[in-house]
């Protein structure tokens, strides 16, 4: 839980965006308008002609745009958890600066992480109208993705940074987003469904938090959500979360009390 | 030794001991960074902590700072644990760390607001301190700007402002003026001496040896993890050095000649370095004519007084900015 330290650490981000937030609004809804524009109407008119049985009887553009939301998500969480948080133990050091004052290192931790938190409710709430306004939505559920895309992208957010706080060069951010995060992207059912996939690869799908994220946004969206599969999602997500954190806890503290 | 409650078991915590450290250990795994040092540290005081790069006093720091956990010994800082009561000292403390940590992409006032907001203080009480401590420190006209383009010494003197914003009753400085021009360095002494005045009670590290001289009431000479001698700046010349020091060099093609010959001057020691040769001594002049009157003719020579520098030599046999 959060603590009073935490929310110290969370202001400090707060002020930190006053320079960069108008920016992140820009790119915040140009990214859902590009995605669902060329997407969800150009390529899905080709793929509606065809039939979309195999998509559950859905226009392509309803069957993508919760998966993007869920991929988004990620995107943004992994970006929030590399880039700033190097900077901050290792360019700037305002991590150490901020470790002699009264602040734990687990303070600095979750301070960040409901920074992302806030983040991710700003972009996935654009990104929900975006959809709304391309007629995307099939069911006044989709409002409960919002939760799901927001621990979606925390899923990948706690865990990263966890390990993030460790380095002390970037390059293997750039790694992680070719060789993790585009693939995750492409093919956790995003734009299709991982029925598709060879049945020798669909496992290792399943055991991506995004998959997990992108099934339930979707069946939330088109209303297709039994308790069942929302519980096995959620739990999922949940638990990755929990994991991350607890990495996390040692991992900043071994970085900051040397 | 006062009792408290009658308990002869339970000594009253010294209030005027801030720090107290035995046997203090630091390992960073088979490298032994500091090795069982002992010291105390006074309110009001300004103690030094001198020694050349690795003999372990940002480690020191580090440890009495609470973001270093011991190997070994035993630390208590305002009589508290670091490990168990670390963010209640980190609290009472303010640090200033020997690489700026500043962020350079906010503004010099909201540095501070950010730092005063980790101590809990409510902004109306930051702005407030800001705008006095950034008159203490000569950058009230930068407040508004952002930090990347100031000076070093700028920047120096805005991490005094934000270590002091919290109002600490201990100010630990890490190489406070390492990196700056003598100008700069000048300021910043400048303002410690303002804070020992007022009371503050500081804990510098430095391998400048009139930093140390200028500013500390106590010191300890620290090398390779340990603590070669304690005393206030006085009291270790007395006790390691002359009052004087002859400095003489010579022509290069005359030098080991000279230094031969220089064996028999009666002085209390003699310090052949690379470039020239330290005479210790009482009398620099008279010694300079003993050498003078054996036929020696020095290229260059100067009496000076004994420094902490001499003090450090004489110690571990080697110069301190080396």
């Amino acid at each position: 839980m959060p603590t009073a330290f935490a929310l110290r650490q969370f202001e400090f981000w707060l002020i930190n965006y006053r320079r960069t937030w108008k920016g992140s609004i820009y790119s915040g809804v140009l990214s859902p308008v590009l995605y669902l524009g060329a997407l969800g109407l150009g390529l899905g008119q080709l793929v509606d002609k065809h039939g979309t049985t195999s998509l559950g009887g859905v226009s392509y553009l309803a069957f993508i745009a919760p998966g993007v939301l869920a991929a988004a998500a990620m995107q943004l969480g992994m970006e929030e958890a590399s880039w700033p948080v190097l900077g901050s133990v290792k360019w700037l050091k305002t991590y150490q600066a901020a470790a002699a004052t009264p602040m734990r290192p687990a303070d600095l931790f979750h301070g960040h992480l409901l920074f992302t938190t806030l983040r991710l409710l700003m972009t996935s709430t654009v990104f929900l109208i975006v959809m709304a306004l391309f007629g995307a939505i099939q069911s006044p559920w989709a409002i409960a993705s919002l939760p799901v895309a927001i621990l979606t992208g925390l899923a990948f957010s706690a865990p990263i940074e966890a390990w993030a706080v460790t380095r002390n060069k970037d390059g293997s951010f750039a790694v992680i987003f070719r060789f993790l995060i585009i693939p995750l992207f492409l093919f956790s059912g995003t734009f299709f469904p991982v029925s598709q996939l060879p049945a020798v690869i669909r496992p290792i799908a399943y055991l991506t938090p995004l998959w997990h994220g992108v099934a339930l946004c979707r069946e939330l969206s088109l209303g297709t959500a039994q308790p069942g599969s929302v519980a096995e999602h959620l739990g999922y997500l949940l638990a990755v979360i929990a994991i991350g954190i607890v990495a996390g806890n040692q991992t900043y503290r071994r970085r900051l009390y040397a | 030794m006062t009792l408290v409650n009658g308990d002869p078991q339970v000594a009253a915590p010294d209030l005027d001991v801030l720090v107290r450290a035995t046997g203090l250990t630091k390992k960073f795994g088979k490298f032994v960074a500091v090795d069982g040092v002992d010291f105390s540290l006074n309110r009001g005081e300004v103690f030094g902590i001198l020694g050349p790069n690795g003999a372990g006093k940002s480690s020191t720091m580090r440890m009495i700072g609470c973001v270093s956990p011991a190997s070994g010994g035993k630390l208590t800082i305002f009589g508290q644990d670091p490990g168990r009561d670390g963010p209640a000292i980190r609290a009472r403390i303010g640090v200033v760390p020997q690489e700026d940590t500043l962020d350079t992409e906010l503004t010099v006032l909201e540095n501070l607001l950010i730092y005063g907001r980790y101590f809990g203080l409510p902004r109306d009480v930051i702005k407030e301190r800001s705008a006095k401590l950034l008159d203490f420190v000569q950058l009230a006209d930068r407040a508004a700007d952002r930090v990347d383009p100031l000076s070093g010494g700028m920047k120096r003197r805005l991490t005094i402002a934000r270590s002091l914003i919290s109002d600490p009753e201990l100010l630990l400085l890490d190489e406070p003026t390492t990196g700056l021009d003598p100008q700069a360095r000048h300021v910043v002494w400048d303002r410690l001496y303002r804070l020992k005045q007022q009371g503050v009670t500081l804990v510098l590290t430095t391998h400048y040896m009139d930093e140390a001289e200028q500013l500390c009431d106590r010191l300890v000479v620290m090398d390779r993890g340990k603590i070669a001698a304690e005393g206030s700046p006085r009291e270790l010349i007395e006790r390691y050095s002359t009052s004087e020091v002859l400095e003489l060099r010579f022509a290069l093609a005359d030098e080991e000649q000279a230094v031969e010959k220089l064996a028999d001057v009666p002085v209390a020691r003699m310090e052949p370095l690379a470039d020239r040769v330290l005479l210790y001594t009482d009398d620099g002049d008279e010694t300079l004519a003993t050498v003078r009157a054996r036929g020696l003719e020095p290229v260059t020579s100067l009496v000076r007084r004994s420094t902490l520098e001499d003090v450090f030599l004489r110690l571990t046999g080697r110069r301190l900015e080396d």
